[in-house]
């Protein structure tokens, strides 16, 4: 497998990536001493490929024929999203893949007792790390107060991770239907709660989740990052064969890809929240980086966006142990890792597929 | 008639029948420095054109098929060796191998070279998968030229030796069996549990393998413990 390497994000409008030799040049508009544009583009920076696991580009940006060959061929993906990070187009190397381990995640899709399985550990993974980032979060809190309604939600959380564990040992009909209840549930609860996370700056309040459009500043951190999450659980589905439209907790709708959603559902609370609380705790967003357009929609400026990526790029750096492999890795390879445990599991390899469960 | 099967496979197959599915079967592939280090130097046994020294005209990269065998490949060298250049107890059983049917090369030893960048295996399980390889060349040699193909050589990169490997019928027999087995295992697309032994720190598949993890753990039973261990702790 590939080592967790460095990801090049683009986020400057009107960036041209090109080949040169075995590296990337950045070559953006140059600016005069005054500041204006000159109407030339000047390389800015130079990549090795071999230094990058992969290259993002946000809005308006473009690259050569010549850098997106060399790009595949080096096992660089580049990928192309919008503004808010939805991923646009994808551009990757000729892997043959697995038809075997497809075919195995279709039929376990199609079995009630083996998608109950595969999604009772997403549920577990997600609830479980949520109820940690609640405890630690009481741990450190200000005030008593805060505290007990931070465990109160914690101990509703550990009742849910009793139902996800119960749901269809009574063979009852509909489990994986109980299981999702159950998450629906936790994650209630746990957004519930979100808002004491927060240090206190009045500009950002928290009064639950909101999405397409996020309706403030928490949640447009939180869509932005649940999307970079997406796009790297989209990668390691398909790096190691497996369909990434074809999930088990998720079920299938056009377009959307299920497996990825199944694979970032343990992280969230890990990488994700954690990084926004980080970011707005430590004051390194500020609530002017961020704009409300007529309908209420809150979107980044620029130099948020490059701040939360510098953000994300640094979380998937630090070391961490797998708590199933107790191996050292970076953050960043623990999606791609447990992607692989799923692809093992739906081969036959282990019994059954091991969540990321946090302490 | 199955698709042919690369020689390769076979090497694979005799080091660890898992490597050789998640290669052959689950289309996984990684490179290390090992794997990075024998592709150069097959590269370079492979670039230089034919040559001819000492009366011995050197082959590279030829293409090889056996169709009894049902098995392609690549060799690295073969040497085409002048009778009369053979001598000691080795020149009779090439003279007499050397007058079988095919016509193109009386006159003519046949002997297949693979090159190997590590040292020579030892090990009685697995070390045979060199052996066999080169056995499965001179099988797809015989039957190509019709000739026979007594002896191979082996050249280790690292301790920069030639082992000279009498293609005798233990070998042979070792070969066929591989073979078979070989053609059942990917015809059943199934990958036998790993082993999770000596073999597996310097095979470039470990981390798609996970050996530690698919050798008969139970994920079942350390999520339970994990999760009562972390409510023990929030209690």
């Amino acid at each position: 497998m590939k080592e967790h390497l460095n990801t090049l994000f683009v986020t400057t409008d009107g960036t041209y990536l090109a080949q040169d030799g075995a590296a990337v040049a950045v070559r953006a508009d140059g600016l005069d001493a005054a500041g204006e544009p000159t109407g030339r583009k000047e390389t800015k920076l130079r990549v090795p490929l071999h230094n990058l696991d992969g290259i993002c580009c946000f809005g308006r940006v473009g690259a050569s024929p010549q850098l997106l060959g060399a790009a595949a061929e080096a096992g660089v993906s580049v990928s192309f999203l919008s503004e808010h990070g939805r991923l646009r187009a994808r551009v990757v190397g000729f892997t043959p893949g697995n038809v075997l381990l497809r075919r195995a995640q279709y039929r376990a899709a199609d079995d009630p007792a083996a998608t109950l399985a595969i999604a009772r550990s997403a549920v577990l993974g997600k609830v479980s790390n949520c109820r940690q980032v609640l405890l630690r979060a009481a741990r450190d809190a200000p005030d008593a107060e805060r505290a007990e309604r931070l465990r109160d939600a914690a101990r509703r959380l550990e009742t849910n991770l009793h139902g996800a564990r119960r749901a269809g040992h009574d063979g009852a009909e509909g489990a994986t239907d109980t299981l999702r209840g159950v998450e629906g549930e936790a994650a209630r609860t746990y957004f519930a709660a979100f808002g004491d996370l927060l240090a206190g700056d009045p500009a950002f309040t928290f009064a639950g989740r909101s999405r397409r459009p996020p309706r403030d500043a928490v949640n447009a951190l939180l869509s932005f990052l649940y999307a970079m999450l997406t796009h790297d659980a989209k990668s390691a589905a398909e790096s190691c064969g497996l369909d990434c439209q074809v999930g088990f907790l998720h079920r299938d709708r056009p377009g959307r890809p299920g497996l990825a959603l199944d694979l970032i559902e343990e992280f969230r609370p890990l990488l994700a929240d954690r990084t926004a609380l980080t970011l707005i705790n430590r004051r390194q967003v500020r609530p002017g980086g961020f704009t409300i357009s007529e309908t209420g929609a809150v979107t980044m400026d620029e130099a948020t966006r490059k701040t939360v990526l510098t953000a994300w790029q640094a979380k998937k750096q630090e070391t961490v142990t797998h708590p199933f492999l107790g191996e050292k890795v970076t953050a960043g390879l623990l999606v791609h890792l447990q992607a692989r445990l799923l692809a093992r599991h739906l081969r036959g390899d282990l019994d059954v597929w091991p969540p990321l469960l946090w302490k | 008639m199955p698709e042919p099967l690369p020689i390769s496979a076979l090497q694979h197959l005799v080091f660890c029948e898992r490597q050789c599915a998640l290669i052959h079967t689950e289309g996984l592939w990684a490179e290390n420095r090992l794997t990075a280090e024998g592709t150069v130097l097959h590269e370079n046994a492979h670039e230089a054109g034919p040559e001819t020294h000492g009366g011995v005209r050197v082959a590279r990269g030829l293409d090889m098929r056996s169709e009894a065998l049902n098995l392609v490949g690549k060799s690295d060298v073969v040497e085409f060796t002048p009778l009369e250049a053979f001598h000691g107890p080795i020149a009779e059983t090439v003279r007499a191998a050397a007058s079988g049917p095919g016509p193109p090369l009386v006159g003519w030893g046949v002997l297949p070279v693979e090159y190997k960048r590590g040292r020579s295996k030892t090990s009685p399980e697995w070390g045979d998968c060199d052996r066999v390889q080169l056995c499965a060349q001179a099988l797809c040699l015989e039957e190509m030229l019709g000739v026979e193909v007594p002896e191979g050589r082996l050249f280790y990169g690292q301790t920069r030796r030639r082992t000279d490997v009498p293609i005798d019928g233990a070998l042979r027999d070792l070969t066929r069996r591989a073979v078979a087995r070989l053609h059942a295992l990917l015809a059943s697309g199934e990958t036998p549990p790993a082993v999770n032994d000596a073999r597996c720190p310097n095979c470039s598949l470990v981390k798609l393998c996970l050996p530690q993890v698919a050798a008969g753990r139970s994920a079942a039973a350390w999520i339970d413990r994990r999760l009562n261990t972390l409510d023990r702790e929030a209690a």
